[in-house]
């Protein structure tokens, strides 16, 4: 079982040793045993294929509710006006003008382009930069000074951002940084650690052999990476993407802090400057609630199964 | 900083040193051996292009400077008068001598840790039970993991609006309407109990990444060993805690971890909910270092703050991973 247990953890290792696994098992076993247990656990799995376990489906279904009444609060409280507001309860007369109302009061159409623009940057320039890097570290881990490095990142991911918000947005506010470019370093630079952290595992599980042949060809460190290693990372590429549009879009204290012209606004900082000063309209302000929420629902209903399978990428890195 | 939550790994430790290039790769396997001294001292002495170090070198400068010197900064001005702004004098320790008796940075503290403990404890609970659930025999299995996994895809603050209005004013009126008296009450604006809009916000949306976590976790157990389980005649309850609570031990280690981290750092929940009120009862350390930091005139004195933020936060993490490392060794 501690073996099993040991193969969980270094994914990269699990596929091997499972089938090495079963195949020693299998060999040692007394072959009369071995067709019995091999009938038992056919009959045992025709039937759990055929019987599903409904009970337990409709105890998630009932859960799943908590997911979805705010949801609908938001959608029908957006829609209603003043006077109706409050309740659970459908909008009798569906008012579509509030959205016109908080398009307007929240400036939407430039903050959502803040946002997008930010958002797409961060995760282009996260891709292109974190990538080498983690490369450059995985590959030297027997150098001290890669070794340094690799704790040096990694050790980032113990610093809360608390602890040096005050003295980054006075440093930032120096440096002319405290724009929407600031902004777009900070993601790129804040997220190498745990970008670091997966891809290197990954990377680890590339074998050397493609790398050596192409050297013998001829190919520099750089044409090497871009053109076999950076291809060759593409599920975790997707997983950094993913992560980093997440969080570079939904992030609210960063922006807090970094961003000091109104003008360059996202989207979540936008709600917070509208919900202190004219939070007395509620179907007004839930409709630029449900604004501000659409874009990644809509993305997320597309694109769910690859954003989970990503994410969970991320979760046992290097698969 | 909230990508941290985003990509736990399941492995703390460094990972193996494994270059194959010119065969060290026995270095990794040995890296967390007792026989460790002796081989690390032995780094190689191979020739490094230098494509390598362009590589990562800016990177680690361009880190330093956005990450590292504003924290050692941090450090610096704990030990002054700063606004901020203008000049400064050194004041030796006084500010951290303040921080210990001032009851506001006190009950801060108090609140982040007791909220820290009920998000921790609800998160995996009913991640863990969603996981298991998820990854039984149900109907509709990817729909509901795609439900399940909506609140991470939304920012914080903005369904935190959502949810103070439902505190405030949906919630007391269904309570009146039914005649239930503690429902009838907004529990925002109670000081008593202004902790659960919080506390709900942040489970509500941290049990995703969680579910999520552990879902991975139980897809590394083979199903081989549910087989044998289950001609063994074993039953659900039995299978659990038996088999897939051991096995999925390093998932729980770490989901504990990150979600002890983020409930620490609660702040988005806080800014949308209650503002630290009613009278400053709902405040969180990251909240208050923000507020009075930067806006409330007392920058040098909530830089130091922050400093014993951190020095709790990496005590707090030490004692979880002591505590998970002993139970390990134990089984």
């Amino acid at each position: 079982m501690s073996n099993v247990k040991n193969t969980a953890i270094s994914t990269t290792a699990t596929s091997v040793s499972d089938a090495s696994l079963r195949v020693l098992t299998g060999n040692q076993e007394d072959p009369r045993t071995a067709r019995i247990r091999r009938q038992n656990v056919v009959a045992h799995k025709s039937k759990d294929r055929h019987s599903t376990n409904w009970v337990l489906t409709i105890v998630l279904a009932i859960l799943s509710l908590a997911v979805f009444i705010p949801l609908y609060f938001t959608v029908v409280t957006a829609f209603k006006d003043q006077q109706t507001v409050g309740t659970f309860a459908l909008p009798k007369v569906w008012h579509g003008e509030n959205f016109v109302t908080a398009w307007q009061m929240t400036d939407f159409g430039s903050t959502a382009l803040n946002s997008l623009l930010i958002t797409v940057c961060a995760v282009a320039l996260t891709l292109l930069t974190n990538t080498f890097v983690a490369y450059a570290v995985a590959r030297n881990m027997d150098k001290r000074f890669f070794r340094f490095l690799y704790y040096f990142f990694i050790g980032a991911m113990f610093v809360p951002f608390s602890v040096l918000m005050l003295p980054l947005a006075k440093q930032m506010g120096s440096f002319h940084l405290d724009n929407r470019l600031g902004l777009i370093i900070l993601y790129v630079v804040f997220g190498l650690g745990t970008n670091l952290f997966i891809a290197i595992a990954f990377i680890n599980s590339i074998p050397f052999s493609l790398e050596e042949a192409a050297r013998v060809d001829g190919a520099g460190t750089w044409r090497i990476f871009w053109q076999i290693i950076f291809p060759l990372m593409g599920p975790i590429n997707a997983t950094i993407a993913i992560t980093t549009t997440l969080w570079a879009w939904n992030d609210f204290l960063m922006p807090l802090i970094v961003l000091t012209d109104q003008a360059n606004k996202t989207i979540p900082l936008a709600q917070y400057v509208f919900s202190t000063q004219f939070s007395s309209n509620y179907p007004v302000a839930f409709a630029s609630y449900l604004m501000a929420m659409l874009p990644v629902l809509i993305v997320y209903i597309f694109s769910q199964r690859w954003v989970i399978s990503g994410v969970m990428r991320g979760a046992v890195k290097g698969e | 900083m909230s990508q941290t939550t985003q990509s736990a790994g399941v492995r703390l430790a460094a990972p193996a040193a494994s270059n194959g290039m010119n065969g060290s790769g026995a270095n990794g396997a040995a890296a967390t051996r007792p026989a460790r001294k002796a081989k690390v001292s032995k780094f190689s002495h191979r020739h490094v292009d230098p494509a390598f170090y362009w590589m990562a070198v800016p990177a680690a400068i361009l880190f330093g400077i956005l990450l590292y010197w504003p924290f050692l900064q941090g450090v610096g001005y704990s030990f002054t008068n700063s606004q901020g702004y203008g000049k400064a004098d050194f004041i030796g320790f006084r500010n951290y001598g303040a921080l210990f008796q001032d009851e506001r940075v006190g009950h801060a503290y108090l609140f982040t840790f007791l909220i820290s403990i009920a998000i921790t404890v609800c998160v995996n609970l009913i991640a863990l039970f969603l996981a298991v659930a998820l990854n039984s025999h149900i109907a509709f299995k990817n729909g509901f993991r795609a439900i399940f996994f909506i609140p991470y895809t939304l920012a914080v603050l903005v369904i935190g609006y959502v949810f103070r209005y439902l505190f405030m004013t949906a919630i007391p009126e269904m309570g009146q309407a039914m005649h239930i008296g503690w429902l009838s009450q907004s529990m925002i604006t109670s000081e008593s109990m202004a902790w659960f809009p919080i506390v709900f916000l942040a489970v509500w949306q941290g049990v995703a990444y969680s579910t999520l976590l552990y879902l991975a976790g139980l897809q590394t157990i083979d199903e081989s060993v549910y087989e044998a389980a289950s001609i063994d005649g074993s039953n659900a309850w039995q299978t659990f805690w038996k088999i897939t609570f051991p096995l999925i031990g390093p998932f729980l280690t770490i989901n504990l971890v990150l979600t002890m981290k983020n409930a620490m750092n609660t702040f988005d929940q806080v800014v949308a909910l209650t503002q630290g009120g009613p009278n400053s009862s709902t405040e969180t350390v990251t909240y208050l270092i923000f507020n009075n930091g930067l806006t409330g005139g007392e920058f040098a004195y909530q830089t130091a703050n922050a400093v014993i933020f951190f020095l709790v936060l990496v005590v707090i993490a030490a004692i979880q991973l002591g505590i998970s490392a002993r139970t390990d060794r134990s089984k």
